[in-house]
């Protein structure tokens, strides 16, 4: 059995060097569509398992979707909820093509989200077009700094950085909560921990309020291409981002070549905090308005899953943050609607995952959508 | 986790150069805390520090333990400013790792001086919380030990302690306590096998599969909980497994009620942790896992069957993670809420790494995090300066400082976190 395996393996390597064409499609299209139906699906199951009758979860179905893509409002709530997850998310993707496990994006979302609110109270007489960008650019600084604590130690001691990242990120939890009490922080006249309001001309402003003044979509969302473009520049048109892939791919072969590993991951580190700060920048100039306890809400750690679910390529990454998005922005409405609970998004989420990761149970479940030859499972999986 | 050597430490001549300057930034950092003892403490230490270490009702109460704070202080700042020296001018290469350990725990007993100066403080009653805390940490660290030492890196502990946490409380609210308690370990065990199935049979990246794992558990868990236990509450009702005194042993002074008085968690994980040593290097299938850790394809040769074995050790260290995820239902308060394991089991994992593959590290590791966490519990109650926050944070501060320190030395298994396929 060891030997046939060995062998479909070596066929399937060969067919893809001969027909690249195909499987890619195969990979990036009918593998995702796959997943989603299948894991759709399964939530489902999870519905019925739960006790929920039919009628009310196709009617949940019908607003996922709605709440999602059905109307502008929903589409502004995708975008909205989208842009902060996959700013992140491109951080990540730096941090995996470089080798690099980084855990700690939720912390660099807090430290940069904070920084922003703090630099936007304090300079409140600035003209927006100075504040804002200010706003953004201190989120990231100190973001990228946050990260480098992790990328530093790694680099001078091999302290491992899934471990330090987890620890910053529990740190990060904590100099949140100090800091919200502070009296140069604390919205005046409040007993809780809640920061001062960012005035109105640090905010990113709202894109589509001429239309209803709730649509919430704002300017981040051409801060999420511009930070595509610019990771795609750098990761494959950047001598440093070139560099990045190498010692992702083989560091000892990315040493003997005269590379400064110790630097690439300081940078790789740096770039991914930068990106994380942005993120949080992000979410407190645009949607928040201020900084409270857990306003980072998971987004560093949905950011992971949709890295590699857009398998670290800055567009995969865009794609996975527009689906998840989606799927937040249409779990709220459909929490209201058909009553289901939102959690259930994180359940249909893993699945998705599950499947794409190990696209091997995919092509076991669906085996009419792929070309038989190709079939890496051998047809016994 | 697949590279944790210094990178220099591979090539002979630079491990020297490498493990020196290890010893001169330990020493620095020795140096940095005498200096800190004496300006921040040593300054307002005024009174004696009085440590209480037995109820007065107990059979054999020992007197309190009073330490006049000044000269303790100062003590501790020369004993800390001597170890520092003596790393930073000799650069000695055996005494760095013991030399930042004796100095960090010099530091906590000054510190808890400096705090109860002129105070009295139950230092038996907050170890015992400390064994209490460290019990989740203890099992998902050493969950993550039975699975790295087969080379399979667990990034889903936190998942398994969650499942095991829900359906201890599930379970447990229908069957009772040990009913819940089993099939906790059993849920931990399918959890662990589903990873097993993922990584070992369709190779899927060890780290995704283990994110996933947790993002499915939690989702799942967090929709029940809203869904179901909302409406239905006596389905999240489980009962809670009291302490049990151990005759004689328990009315000791300071060690009974420490590790003689709790409740089964306690006394689980730490026959796990001494069944799991003897285990993993006193008998032969011991052996043969660390074998398959280290060097599958030697493993394989010698007929060893790499992929059993991964599945039963990933399939164990699960059930041991379902054991420590009842404690959050069981051992404690009988309910589940969402997302209780707040993090617990990635400082599991580093406990595990801190603890360098080893049980009784990873035990060890984790009653520093226990003691960290019961301590920043008792001092609010002590008005210390210090704001709470920053207690908080200090065992997260000290374990990147001990991981900073200490891995050079530390290595995982050869192959943690490679597939193997057999030819």
């Amino acid at each position: 059995m060891s030997d046939r395996t060995n062998l479909d393996d070596v066929t399937a390597k060969l067919l893809e060097r001969a027909a690249p064409g195909r499987t890619q499609f195969e990979d990036l299209v009918v593998v995702p569509v796959f997943a989603v139906i299948a894991a759709l699906f399964l939530g489902a199951l999870t519905m019925l398992a739960t006790g929920v009758d039919l009628p009310t979860i196709g009617r949940s179905f019908i607003a996922l979707g709605v709440g999602s893509f059905g109307s502008l409002n929903a589409i502004s709530e995708t975008l909205t909820a989208a842009a902060p997850l996959t700013l992140a998310g491109l951080g990540l993707a730096v941090g995996f093509r470089t080798g690099l496990f980084n855990i700690g994006a939720e912390g660099q979302i807090v430290v940069g989200g904070l920084a922003a609110v703090i630099v936007g109270f304090s300079l409140p007489g600035l003209p927006f077009a100075v504040l804002m960008p200010l706003c953004l650019l201190a989120g990231a600084l100190v973001g990228a700094a946050y990260a480098s604590i992790a990328g530093g130690l790694r680099a001078a001691t091999g302290a491992h950085e899934v471990i330090s990242t987890i620890m910053l990120n529990l740190i990060s939890f904590r100099l949140l909560d100090y800091m919200l009490r502070r009296p140069w922080v604390q919205k005046i006249g409040r007993d809780d921990p809640i920061s001062k309001s960012v005035p109105e001309n640090a905010e990113l402003p709202k894109l589509l309020d001429w239309i209803d003044p709730n649509l919430r979509v704002h300017a981040g969302i051409f801060l999420v291409l511009i930070a595509v473009f610019v990771v795609y520049w750098l990761l494959f048109r950047s001598k440093i981002g070139f560099e990045f892939r190498a010692s992702g791919a083989n560091p000892d072969a990315a040493r003997y070549a005269g590379m400064h590993s110790k630097l690439i991951i300081v940078a790789a580190m740096a770039t991914a905090g930068a990106l994380a700060g942005l993120a949080g920048a992000n979410q407190v100039l645009g949607v928040l308005g201020r900084a409270t306890p857990g306003f980072s809400s998971g987004i560093g750690f949905d950011a992971i899953a949709l890295a590699l679910l857009g398998r670290s390529h800055p567009v995969g990454v865009l794609l996975a943050g527009l689906l998840f998005g989606a799927l937040e922005a249409g779990g709220r409405q459909m929490q209201v609607d058909a009553g289901v609970s939102i959690d259930l998004i994180g359940i249909i989420q893993a699945l998705i995952i599950v499947f794409i990761a190990a696209p091997l149970l995919v092509r076991a479940i669906f085996p009419w959508g792929f070309r038989k030859p190709v079939n890496k499972a051998g047809g016994r999986s | 986790m697949t590279d944790l050597t210094n990178t220099g430490a591979t090539q002979g001549e630079k491990i020297d150069t490498g493990q020196q300057r290890q010893a001169r930034i330990t020493g620095g950092v020795l140096l940095g805390l005498a200096v800190f003892t004496v300006f921040v403490f040593g300054f307002d230490a005024a009174g004696d520090a009085t440590f209480r270490l037995s109820r007065p009702r107990d059979p054999f109460a020992l007197p309190n333990l009073v330490v006049p704070s000044g000269p303790f202080l100062y003590i501790a700042a020369a004993v800390l400013a001597f170890l520092g020296a003596r790393q930073f001018v000799r650069g000695g290469t055996r005494w760095t790792a013991l030399s930042l350990g004796i100095g960090l725990a010099v530091l906590v007993a000054a510190f808890l001086v400096w705090a109860t100066a002129g105070k009295a403080f139950s230092l038996t009653g907050m170890l015992q919380a400390t064994m209490v805390r460290a019990v989740p940490i203890a099992l998902g660290g050493l969950a993550g030990v039975l699975c790295e030492r087969v080379a399979v890196i667990n990034i889903a502990i936190e998942g398994m302690l969650l499942a095991g946490a829900f359906t201890g409380a599930l379970m447990g609210s229908l069957i009772g306590g040990w009913g819940g308690l089993l099939s906790a370990v059993v849920i931990g065990g399918l959890f662990g096998f589903i990873l097993a199935a993922l990584v070992v049979t369709y190779r899927m990246d060890q780290i995704i599969a283990g994110v996933v794992i947790n993002l499915f558990v939690l989702g799942l868990t967090s929709y029940v909980t809203s869904q179901v236990f909302a409406e239905h509450r006596f389905l999240n009702n489980a009962p809670v497994f009291r302490a049990w005194k151990v005759p004689v042993l328990g009315d000791l002074p300071v060690i009974g009620p420490v590790f003689f008085n709790q409740n089964i968690f306690v006394y689980g994980a730490l026959v796990l942790v001494a069944t799991a040593t003897y285990y993993l290097f006193h008998t032969r299938s011991g052996l043969r896992a660390r074998s398959v850790g280290e060097h599958p394809r030697a493993a394989d040769t010698l007929g060893i069957n790499v992929y059993r074995t991964r599945y039963i050790h990933v399939t164990l260290g699960g059930m041991v993670a379902g054991f420590g995820g009842a404690w959050f239902t069981l051992g404690s308060v009988g309910r589940f809420d969402e997302n209780m394991t707040g993090g617990r089991g990635f400082i599991g994992l580093a406990a595990m790494i801190f603890g360098r593959w080893h049980p009784v590290g990873a035990l060890m590791a984790a009653l520093v995090f226990g003691f960290a966490d019961s301590l920043q519990q008792k001092l609010a109650l002590l008005n210390t300066p210090i704001p709470s926050e920053f207690l908080a944070m200090s065992p997260y501060i000290a374990t990147i400082i001990v991981v900073a320190g200490l891995i050079g030395r530390a290595r995982a298994p050869a192959a943690d976190g490679k597939p193997y396929v057999k030819e």
